[in-house]
């Protein structure tokens, strides 16, 4: 009983370790997705500023820096504005590969994901 | 030390097996039996010590399928990159998405585009700023490069701050509500619970002489 035990605590302690979020500022951009029958986008930064800095999409492409700020429609996408800008089928997949763009479960909210983010009436 | 506690943690595996299934236990003295639970607990402790004793930081980031918001039926999961490929090679850190992003671009590990269009004009601006010098927390020396490698001076100004020195009122209830440093510190770069990096010049000792004295 007494090993038992301490054989559960130990093991309690090694799960709680483990991380269970989204990957720290993941955005979900679902203001007309799935009303529009389609899954919510995930916008991953980790993945991008790897590839383009900060001030590529927000000064060059226009992207506001506040989840849910930006009125992304696929026209606009379509025309080379907003994601369009570099998913053209050049520099990344093109509009028409829907799925790996919205790719988030049902029933998420626009907003920004992972852990240590701040909340409040700033935020969107 | 890595050794010792390699060697602790496979043999523990072993006791702790045992320990659950009697093994051991059935038919010793009491005296033997006192003697395994103290190796059961020693073998508990060891799996518990074991992250920060085996390695300075274990690093790790779930898989696109379980992060909680990709659907996992989705035909992407079977294009898109996973955190881990991508994150493992580059400098660590331990908050945020455990990545030192600004030492991934000064050690040359990623070099990410500064611009699309060819007439953009990458400006970078190498001026610290004090500020808080009137608070009670360290003062925050606040450097202009670091910033001006990933964004543009719109992204900041003068929207969110006044270029003049000393013309900002900063305040850490905004910040934490996600207004200024906090649009991106909390969000995307590295978060408030690492209030030294800001808060990163003592108070008592002189001031750096280069750096410009903000409010």
């Amino acid at each position: 009983m007494f090993a038992r035990l301490v054989i559960l605590v130990a093991l309690g302690a090694a799960l709680a370790a483990a991380p269970a979020e989204a990957e720290y500022a993941d955005v979900v951009l679902n203001n007309r997705s799935e009303k529009e029958g389609v899954r919510a986008v995930i916008f991953s930064h980790w993945f991008h500023r790897i590839r383009f800095r900060c001030k590529v999409c927000h000064d060059e492409l226009g992207f506001k820096m506040r989840a849910g700020a930006n009125d992304v429609r696929m026209v606009d996408i379509s025309n080379g504005k907003f994601c369009g800008m570099c998913h053209n089928g050049q520099i990344a997949w093109g509009a028409e590969r829907c799925d790996l763009c919205h790719s988030g479960r049902s029933g998420l909210k626009s907003r920004i994901h992972g852990g240590h983010e701040t909340l409040g009436p700033g935020r969107w | 030390m890595r050794a010792t506690s390699k060697w602790l943690s496979g043999s523990s595996f072993r006791i702790v097996f045992d320990a659950v299934f009697h093994k051991e236990f059935v038919g010793l003295k009491s005296d033997k039996r006192l003697r395994w639970r103290t190796w059961v607990l020693v073998a508990a402790l060891a799996l518990v010590a074991q992250a920060p004793i085996a390695a300075e930081w274990v690093r790790q980031w779930l898989p696109l399928a379980k992060d909680g918001i990709h659907d996992p039926k989705s035909p992407a999961l079977e294009v898109l990159q996973d955190p881990a490929a991508a994150l493992s090679r580059l400098p660590a850190d331990r908050v945020g998405n455990q990545v030192n992003w600004v030492a991934a671009l000064e050690q040359g590990v990623i070099n990410p585009r500064t611009n699309i269009l060819p007439e953009t004009k990458v400006r970078i601006l190498d001026t610290d700023i004090l500020l808080n010098l009137h608070g009670g927390t360290p003062i925050v020396r606040f450097p202009h490069r670091q910033h001006t490698l990933w964004l543009d001076c719109s992204n900041c100004h003068e929207h969110l701050f006044q270029s003049k020195a000393g013309a900002n009122k900063f305040s850490m209830e905004r910040i934490l509500q996600g207004e200024q440093c906090g649009v991106c510190h909390g969000a995307v770069s590295f978060p408030l619970t690492a209030c030294a990096r800001c808060h990163n010049t003592p108070r008592n000792k002189p001031l750096p002489a280069a750096a410009v004295r903000g409010s």
